[in-house]
């Protein structure tokens, strides 16, 4: 048994090759034996007997979840020592959808502290090793989430996508991660980063795991007012037709410095498979592109600050037990279970909503939002989708950036963007560096609601891979 | 560059005690960050509307009714209604609790 998709476990199920219990010991044993390598799962789970779903192309499939999404009486630390003992209250609502459509839940995995970070080296309970390389980082936040997928020590996980969380880590690992449209899905239950760009998305192994995943997880949601009110449509259906005569948007901004040679190479080449397979090519501009990174590292600390003050010390998690007055709780209990991501992100965000500063930082990076949305708007006027690199390297070694953290957000600069218009993109796996020889990941952009486009064109040139 | 004041005050707004060194390190890295940042000005946005979010969406509303049931999505999770479990489940995550109920130090020093 290896290398299991949602496709070859409902077969198996259904041949009677394995059960859903002996699958699900499969992978709990491999965990087992091989997570003190990689480090990806924080937390294990039993399997649960009463999940049925036996309808559902999901039943008995078994998955793992970020470690900031609740399952109802379980650990959810959120990558941190102030969460390290927390007890979930309830299902978050993907929980209870997954658990309705059958699946099982193998465990929690490792991720940078409040998703705040892009290797997952910011975790508390140390990194996550890349399955291709050992050395490597994962990618982050969701890197916990991404190794599983790759090293085979689940069928697909859940992850959640702020600035690129799902995609970079992805393409570090060389899996499919997918940010569907803000709205799409319901937060309701995610621990809350920056609130007006998180999403949570699926890791799977191949394209076509993706749409079913997103199938079973979208959807309004009463506990989260973001969530649109329109019925989603079957993100399978659309997957076979090909591609050609689909227009797609190459902006000129992407290839800038600072992009590897080898990641350059590998997503040049797969344009020239896209333009092979009838898509038509076009150059685009994105005018404001240089200016989205700048914009994000003032609205992500800004809600940052906002979400984490309720981590006091009173309600749950880690309190200092030495302090005498209230105050002391709060700021000695804040210092010892933050780590230093998450207070250099709520010290940037106190001091942009600050007095005196709040026009200079926070409302000029919510009007350079507002411009590029509008060149979004504009390039989808002229094409059907955006493609480029989804991180401007490969996985890079453990360590070699955790001192500078202005060269770890610069790994976002192509994923953030996507967050901040709103829009949905997925990340492929496109082949693997020349020098490093580890994979690079090609992303794929969609208009707003259109994840049909971006999984039909990730599936077609997934297809043509094979 | 930021000032040791400036840093001192933040931290004292966000409600973290940071030791000296830490102060010092703070200072250089949120400085570097913010030179960066600081390319924003940049560009003219003047006449521009902010963008706060981008559902779309204005005002979503429900009806104000009473629901016990608190479950979400496919509405099959047993409900919410407070009890004596649930107040344990919730209450039962702080430190310092007394008959369910939490219980906070003193606001004033000694």
């Amino acid at each position: 048994m290896e290398n299991h998709t949602i496709k070859s476990i409902q077969e198996g199920i259904k041949r009677g090759d394995f059960s859903a219990h002996e699958i699900f010991d499969h992978y709990a044993i491999k965990i087992g034996r091989e997570n003190k390598r990689l480090n990806a799962y924080l937390s294990t789970l039993v399997f649960q007997a009463s999940v049925s779903g036996s309808q559902s192309q999901l039943a008995g499939v078994p998955c793992a979840i970020k470690d900031n999404i609740l399952i109802d009486g379980t650990i959810a630390t959120a990558g941190s020592k102030i969460l390290e003992n927390y007890i979930s209250a309830y299902d978050a609502s993907v929980i209870t959808k997954l658990r309705n459509a059958g699946v099982q839940f193998l465990g929690k995995t490792n991720m940078d502290e409040f998703a705040m970070g892009t290797s997952t080296e910011n975790s508390a309970f140390g990194p996550t090793k890349n399955p291709h390389n050992l050395e490597r980082v994962t990618g982050g936040s969701s890197g916990g989430s991404a190794a599983a997928v790759a090293a085979d020590l689940c069928v697909f996980a859940l992850g959640s996508d702020t600035g690129g969380s799902v995609r970079q880590p992805a393409s570090f690992c060389g899996v499919v991660g997918l940010k569907p449209t803000y709205g799409r899905v319901s937060r309701h239950g995610l621990i809350a980063m920056a609130s007006s760009l998180d999403q949570i998305g699926p890791i799977t192994k191949n394209v076509y795991d993706s749409a079913l995943v997103l199938n079973s997880i979208c959807g309004n949601d009463k506990f989260d007012s973001t969530t649109a009110p329109e019925n989603a449509p079957d993100f399978t259906k659309n997957l076979d037709q090909d591609a050609a005569g689909l227009k797609i948007g190459v902006p000129r901004e992407f290839f800038r410095k600072g992009l590897s040679l080898e990641v350059e190479d590998k997503i040049k080449a797969t344009i020239s498979r896209l333009e092979q397979m009838g898509c038509s090519i076009e150059e685009i501009s994105l005018p404001n592109f240089e200016y989205a990174l700048a914009a994000y590292y003032i609205i992500v600390p800004s809600e940052v600050s906002a979400n984490l003050a309720r981590f006091d010390g009173i309600r749950y998690g880690y309190s200092s037990e030495k302090s005498k007055i209230l105050e002391d709780v709060y700021s000695e209990s804040r210092s010892f279970g933050f780590g230093a991501e998450a207070k250099r992100r709520i010290m940037l965000g106190t001091y942009a909503l600050s007095s005196g500063y709040y026009d200079a930082y926070y409302l000029k990076a919510q009007k350079v939002r507002a411009l590029i949305k509008k060149d979004f708007d504009n390039a989808f006027r002229q094409v059907d989708a955006i493609v480029g690199p989804t991180a401007p390297s490969v996985a890079f070694k453990i360590g070699e950036k955790i001192s500078d953290p202005l060269s770890l957000y610069l790994e976002d600069i192509y994923t953030v963007p996507i967050n901040l218009a709103g829009l949905p993109a997925i990340s492929i796996p496109c082949g693997n560096g020349a020098e490093s020889n580890m994979p690079v990941g090609f992303q794929i952009i969609g208009n707003s609601f259109n994840e049909e486009t971006v999984l039909r064109v990730a599936h077609q040139l997934e297809a043509s891979f094979r | 560059m930021l000032t040791d004041q400036e840093i001192k005050h933040v931290a004292r707004l966000a409600r973290i005690k940071i030791t000296e060194k830490e102060e010092e390190r703070f200072r250089k890295e949120l400085s570097s960050i913010l030179d960066y940042i600081n390319k924003l000005n940049e560009i003219n946005t003047e006449g521009v509307e902010p963008l706060y979010q981008t559902t779309g969406l204005v005002n979503s509303m429900r009806p104000d009714e009473y629901s016990g049931n608190f479950s979400s999505g496919d509405g099959s999770a047993s409900g919410w209604e407070m009890d004596e479990d649930l107040n344990k489940k919730l209450i039962g995550q702080s430190p310092d609790k007394e008959k369910g109920f939490i219980r906070v130090r003193s606001v004033l020093g000694k």
